[in-house]
C-alpha cells in the first residue's frame, strides 16, 4: 500500500502536478532518502518512453486512418482502389495469369452461382419489423407431446415440461448468476418462458422491462441451473466505431446462426438516437441477439430490421444495458438479489479472431421461447 | 521561397500529429513511393507499408526538433523510402535489380539507424504490454497512454474504488517495469 502511494507522488512530481510547497517537501525527501531518487530517475526513464510509445501509436494509427481516407476519395492510387498507372502495369506484368485466372474464375462463378440457385431454398418474402420469431410448434414438442396438445393448452399455466412454446427470440447472459437481457417484444405478454442452448433448457422469468428502449431482463429461475464462472465479453459503454466489424449469434430457427458484418450507423432507424444501424442479415428471432465487436464487447442488442429491406438491421446500443440494470436496482431497492447483480469488467476474448470469439460465447446465449 | 515556408508549416503540424498536415503530406508523396516500390518488385501493400515506416521517420526526426531538412520532404521521403525498400528485398532475397533513380535521392544514414533503435524500442514495449495479458494491457494503456484518470477507469474497469483500481494497476507497471528495465539495460550494455 505504501508503495502505491510513494509511486503515485512520484508520478505527480514528474508530470509537474505538485503545488509548490508540495514540490519543495517531496524535493527534499528526494534528498535525503537515495531510494526515493533512484525511483524519480528510473521512473521519469520509464514514462518518457511510455509518453513516445504512446505517440508513436497514434501516429501509426493516423497513418492508417489518412490512407484509408485518402485511397477512399482516390487521391491516391491504392490498392484497393486501382489507378490508372497501376492498372496498366499489372496488366503487362500479369497479362497471361490474368487471362487464365478470368477465365478460371468466370467457370467458377457461374457453377457456383448456378449451384447455389437450385440448392438454396425459396425463403418467404421478408416482411417483419420485430425480428421475434414463431418457433416451429412441431420441433419443439416431442412426439409423445403431440397427442397432448390439446391438453397442454388448456392447462398452459403448469409449468411442466409439455409447454408448447410458441414465439421466441434470443436472449444473453450478463451475469453469472443466470440474468439474461432480450427485447421486451420478445417476452411481451408472455405466460411462459424458457431459454434453452447447448448448454440445457431452464424455465425463466422476466425481472424488468423498459418498453421505451425495448430491454427486458430475464434470470433463469430454475433448479438445475449451475451458475456460469465468468462471462467472456463485457458490455460496451460507448456507442461504437463506425464501420467496425461485428458479428452477432442468434436463433432464428433451432440451431444456433452466426452473422457477420459491421457498423454503418451511430443512429438506427429514421435517426433514432438509441439505436444504431448495422450491415448484417438478420431473421425473425435474432431479436435479443447480442452485437459484439472484436474487443469482445457488447455494442448492441439486435432488435429489429426496416420492412422491405434487406441486408440492414437496426439495435439498440448495448450500454443502455447499464441504464436499464440501474432502473431496475432503484425499483428493487429492498431486494439484494438484485442489487447483487453485476457486469463483466474484462473481455477475455479481446482481438481474437471471431472464430474463437464464437467458441466461447456461444453458451452464452439462448433461444428464448414463450408462449 | 514560399514552398520552402509551406513545407516547415507542414513538417511543424506534422511533429504534432495534426491529421491536415499529415494527410497533405501523404497525398502529395503516396504516388510517388508506390510507384518506386512496384517498379521494383514490390506490390501496392509493400508500398503502403514501406511509405507509411518512411513517414514515420519523418516524424520522428520532426519530433527530435530538426524542422530543417536541408531538402525538400519529397526528397527525403523517397530516400527514405528507397533506403527502406533495398533493405526489405536484401531480407526477403528477393532478387532486385538496381533500383533506378526517379528522384534524386539524400544520405539519409544517420536518421535511419536513429529509427532503427527507435523501432526496435517500441516493438519491444509493444511485446511487453501485450504479454502482461489482460486486464493489465487494457489498464496501463487507459493510464499512461490515453491518459484517463484513475477515477474514470476505476468506472470503467468496474473496480469498486479508484484505490482498488490504483492497486491493480500498481502490480501490473511493476511487472511492465521489470520486463522494460532488462531489455533496456541488455541494450544498453551490449552497445
Amino acid at each position: 500500500m505504501g508503495d502505491t502511494k510513494v509511486l503515485e507522488a512520484v508520478e505527480r512530481y514528474i508530470r509537474g502536478e505538485m503545488n509548490p510547497d508540495e514540490r519543495l517537501h517531496f524535493e527534499n525527501l528526494r534528498k535525503a532518502n537515495g531510494e526515493i531518487d533512484e525511483l524519480v530517475v528510473e521512473h521519469t526513464l520509464f514514462m518518457q518512453q511510455m509518453n513516445r510509445f504512446g505517440e508513436w501509436k497514434k501516429f501509426r494509427s493516423t497513418l492508417h486512418d489518412v490512407h484509408t481516407d485518402l485511397a477512399e476519395q482516390g487521391k491516391i492510387n491504392s490498392a484497393r482502389l486501382t489507378g490508372k498507372a497501376k492498372v496498366v502495369y499489372l496488366w503487362k506484368r500479369y497479362k497471361r495469369v490474368a487471362a487464365i485466372a478470368a477465365s478460371i474464375a468466370g467457370i467458377t462463378t457461374l457453377t457456383i452461382s448456378a449451384l447455389v440457385w437450385t440448392i438454396t431454398p425459396q425463403t418467404a418474402p421478408g416482411e417483419l419489423e420485430k425480428l421475434k420469431g414463431k418457433i416451429n410448434v412441431i420441433e419443439n414438442t416431442t412426439k409423445a407431446q403431440g397427442q397432448e396438445i390439446n391438453k397442454v393448452k388448456n392447462k398452459i399455466s403448469s409449468s411442466d415440461n409439455t409447454i408448447v412454446y410458441t414465439t421466441g427470440g434470443t436472449g444473453f447472459i450478463i451475469d453469472t448468476k443466470g440474468y439474461l437481457v432480450t427485447n421486451v417484444h420478445v417476452v411481451e405478454g408472455a405466460h411462459n418462458i424458457a431459454v434453452q442452448n447447448g448448454r440445457g433448457e431452464y424455465t425463466a422469468k422476466v425481472v424488468y422491462m423498459d418498453a421505451a428502449k425495448d430491454i427486458a431482463i430475464l434470470k433463469i429461475d430454475d433448479e438445475s441451473f449451475k451458475p456460469y464462472v465468468s462471462i467472456p465479453y463485457t458490455i460496451s459503454r460507448s456507442s461504437g466505431r463506425l464501420a467496425e466489424p461485428i458479428f452477432t449469434l442468434g436463433y432464428p430457427r433451432n440451431e444456433v446462426v452466426y452473422g457477420q458484418g459491421y457498423l454503418s450507423s451511430k443512429t438506427g432507424y429514421k435517426g433514432d438516437t438509441l439505436s444504431c444501424q448495422l450491415e448484417l442479415t438478420a431473421n425473425q428471432g435474432n431479436s435479443g441477439s447480442p452485437i459484439l465487436n472484436k474487443k469482445g464487447e457488447v455494442i448492441g442488442i439486435l432488435n429489429g430490421r426496416q420492412k422491405n429491406a434487406e441486408g440492414f438491421s437496426f439495435a439498440i446500443q448495448g450500454k443502455h444495458i447499464y441504464k436499464v440494470l440501474e432502473d431496475l436496482k432503484k425499483d428493487q431497492k429492498k431486494d439484494t438479489l438484485y442489487q447483487r447483480i453485476k457486469l463483466n469488467s474484462r473481455s477475455t476474448i479481446s482481438g481474437m479472431e471471431f472464430q474463437q470469439q464464437v467458441e466461447k460465447v456461444e453458451d452464452y446465449v439462448y433461444m428464448v421461447k414463450v408462449n | 521561397m514560399k514552398q520552402a515556408i509551406n513545407e516547415k508549416e507542414l513538417l511543424q503540424g506534422l511533429a504534432v500529429n495534426d491529421k491536415k498536415a499529415v494527410e497533405t503530406i501523404y497525398k502529395e508523396n503516396y504516388n510517388m513511393v508506390q510507384s518506386l516500390i512496384i517498379n521494383n518488385n514490390g506490390s501496392a501493400d509493400d508500398a503502403k507499408d514501406i511509405f507509411q515506416e518512411a513517414m514515420i521517420v519523418l516524424y520522428e526526426k520532426v519530433r527530435s526538433g530538426s524542422f530543417e531538412l536541408n531538402c525538400l520532404i519529397k526528397t527525403y521521403v523517397y530516400s527514405v523510402s528507397k533506403r527502406l525498400w533495398l533493405k526489405r528485398l536484401q531480407q526477403l532475397n528477393r532478387y532486385s535489380p538496381p533500383i533506378d533513380d526517379l528522384e534524386s535521392a539524400v544520405p539519409v544514414d544517420e536518421d535511419m539507424e536513429d529509427h532503427e533503435k527507435r523501432d526496435a524500442e517500441f516493438e519491444m514495449m509493444n511485446k511487453a504490454i501485450s504479454s502482461l495479458g489482460e486486464p493489465c494491457k487494457s489498464l496501463l494503456e487507459a493510464y499512461y497512454l490515453q491518459k484517463q484518470n484513475m477515477q474514470v477507469i476505476a468506472a470503467n474497469f468496474g473496480y469498486t474504488n479508484a484505490d482498488n483500481a490504483k492497486n491493480q494497476k500498481y502490480k501490473c507497471l511493476m511487472r511492465l517495469k521489470k520486463i522494460f528495465f532488462s531489455h533496456y539495460k541488455n541494450e544498453n550494455g551490449n552497445g
